[in-house]
């Protein structure tokens, strides 16, 4: 029942934020002064047929809530409306594009989690020693690589100079696609391995000073066995809040380390749309993005207390 | 997870800590760095859009130090003048975020109740739009430049101060001082203001200066993106733009030159705000 309580006020709390944020997102177009059809039609020739498609696409005819509630029917219902630059439903043009950054986002978060989780591991078990100092150095100097900064550098030393890996664009099939999108993934981890390697570590540093760990360790159970069944499972859940915080981080960055390597993702039609003025689109990736972010980490907010029966019982319970 | 009250530290304080070298060269960097950009029209050896055709992607030499990009234009020269965009847009992103952060800080903290729950909510739904995000929208809104995405990333950055600020003030607010101003008659405003925020400020200003940082990465990225500062004009983020056709061709210097610039400012900033934050001593809460 508590559960069911739990669970259930979570939801509502996404809920709302959700409705909040596509408040945001569909109502920032009325900060820009100006009459709408030739906002959204900036750069464009006011054709009466283009005049008319945004009308009916926004109901611009229409007072503002009922825009809104129109907009929303249609979101709810997978209808983002037209993209004005590619003369197609909007929900297909990110369709063709979504598998590359998921993929991407994919490999990047496994590298992420592989070598942020081995980093922060070892460190916390060579608490004080240089291994220590110098896997956390290690990993200050890697969070300040900006994704660009970290794919340039990829393609310079890997693509150009070794031509190990292609430069530019995402391949045919899965296995192509993934070879292609080996260097833009490790550009995209970069930054964000410090974030999992830091909070392991110091998740990891914690649970060894407490008394548990001793208790087991003096009841003669072999040192794998303490760390991994009573110091890691009892370090998770800091290390997945942490990891939740990522997506967002990972969904927009991507755009960055996409148009550095010409990949046709959701990042580079996001960019493109801004630069060729194609606001439905912006609006749906902006709403897409969002959404992704709070989904998941409500699922992770969920899914705590099983992993970690302790969340359930509350901090106090520690 | 207990922080000592700010009383405390104040009588251990006078404990002088030697500044670490690495704290100290980074300073120095980063002064040299501000230095540059400030004085550029006055000691770049020249115009940041002088072309040169004869002379393109030129490596280093005496008279251009750190070579040429496509056009000829000396990238020693465009680095001075693209420092003052670079430096100053996150600046003020850091100034009207903190300032903005700490009146909101203030106002859920020490007022508390429904006015704690409302800017609360708020501030949860603008976490979920990540900074850079919201200055790409912003862009798309008003248009390529760098105010709209300044103001958008202000707007991202104004509830971590803020969150930050509310905690240290309610854990303030219940301390014997404030009850102590209280009962020799002074307003609650008074109070807050001059009395308790001053507390509060070293934190706050620790957390402003790693902000730096990232405000500093994420806008060099956007004009990176082509959605900022718009070529000709020199800026690290758009020179990496620029610079970027020329990789295939194995020229990595003018790309190279303005990316690791910025990977050295955001290291510094980091190790300082670090640094300030230790020596205060108070762990900024997550």
């Amino acid at each position: 029942m508590t559960t069911f309580r739990r669970v259930a006020g979570k939801l509502g709390a996404l809920l709302l934020t959700l409705f909040l944020a596509s408040l945001l997102v569909f109502f920032s177009r009325f900060l820009v002064p100006g009459d709408p059809v030739s906002f959204l039609l900036r750069g464009r020739k006011p054709s009466p047929e283009a005049v008319a498609q945004v009308t009916a696409q926004y109901g611009l005819d229409l007072p503002p809530w009922q825009q809104y509630l129109n907009w929303l029917t249609g979101v709810l219902q997978g209808d983002f409306g037209r993209s004005l630059q590619y003369r197609q439903d909007v929900s297909e043009v990110i369709g063709d594009r979504l598998p590359v950054t998921l993929m991407l986002v994919v490999m990047a978060g496994t590298m992420i989690a592989v070598v942020g989780l081995t980093a922060g591991i070892v460190a916390s078990l060579n608490r004080g020693k240089v291994l220590d100092r110098a896997v956390l150095i290690g990993l200050t100097v890697l969070g300040a690589i900006p994704s660009f900064v970290g794919s340039i550098v990829l393609i310079a030393v890997f693509a150009v100079q070794l031509g190990w890996f292609p430069s530019f664009g995402s391949g045919e099939g899965f296995l192509d696609m993934a070879y292609h999108l080996v260097l833009p993934s490790i550009a995209l981890a970069i930054v964000f391995v410090v974030l999992v390697g830091k909070v392991t570590r110091s998740s990891m540093v914690e649970q060894l000073g407490r008394e548990h760990v001793e208790v087991a360790t003096s009841r003669g159970l072999k040192r794998g066995t303490v760390i991994r069944r009573h110091v890691f499972r009892n370090s998770i859940g800091p290390i997945l809040t942490v990891s939740g915080v990522l997506v967002a981080g990972l969904l927009v960055a991507s755009s960055i380390v996409e148009a550095a390597f010409g990949l046709a993702g959701i990042g580079t039609l996001l960019v493109q749309s801004v630069d060729r003025l194609d606001f439905p689109v912006v609006q749906a990736i902006v709403l897409l993005i969002v959404t992704a972010f709070v989904v998941v980490n409500a699922i992770i907010d969920v899914l705590e207390p099983w992993i970690d029966p302790r969340a359930a019982a509350g901090a106090g319970a520690r | 997870m207990t922080t000592p009250t700010m009383a405390m530290k104040v009588l251990r304080a006078p404990r002088v800590r030697r500044s670490s070298t690495t704290f100290l060269i980074s300073a120095v960097f980063l002064g040299v760095v501000t230095l540059a950009a400030i004085f550029a029209p006055l000691i770049a050896p020249y115009p940041p859009n002088q072309v040169d055709l004869l002379n393109i992607q030129a490596g280093p030499s005496p008279a251009h130090w750190l070579g040429t990009d496509a056009l000829g234009r000396d990238t020693l020269s465009r680095m001075m003048f693209g420092a003052r965009t670079a430096l100053l847009a996150p600046l003020l992103v850091v100034v009207f975020s903190t300032i903005v952060g700490i009146l909101l800080g203030l106002l859920a903290g020490w007022r508390g109740g429904w006015i704690d729950s409302v800017l609360g909510r708020i501030f949860d739904v603008i976490f979920a739009f990540p900074a850079l995000l919201l200055a790409i929208m912003a862009v798309a809104l008003f248009g390529k430049g760098l105010v709209a995405p300044v103001v958008a990333m202000s707007i991202a950055y104004a509830p971590f101060v803020a969150r930050l600020t509310r905690s240290l003030i309610a854990s303030e607010r219940s301390r014997p001082y404030v009850a102590a101003y209280r009962v020799q008659g002074f307003g609650g405003g008074f109070i807050a203001l001059r009395r308790v925020l001053p507390n509060v400020m070293p934190i706050v200003g620790a957390q402003s200066t790693l902000n730096f940082g990232y405000v500093l990465a994420e806008l060099a990225a956007l004009s990176f993106l082509g959605l900022g500062v718009q070529a000709p004009t020199a800026d690290w983020g758009a020179m990496v733009n620029e610079a970027q056709a020329g990789l295939i061709g194995g020229y990595f210097l003018p790309a190279l030159v303005p990316a690791v610039a910025i990977v050295l400012v955001v290291v510094a900033v980091n190790v300082i705000g670090e640094e300030l934050s230790d020596r205060i001593g108070g762990e900024i809460p997550a």
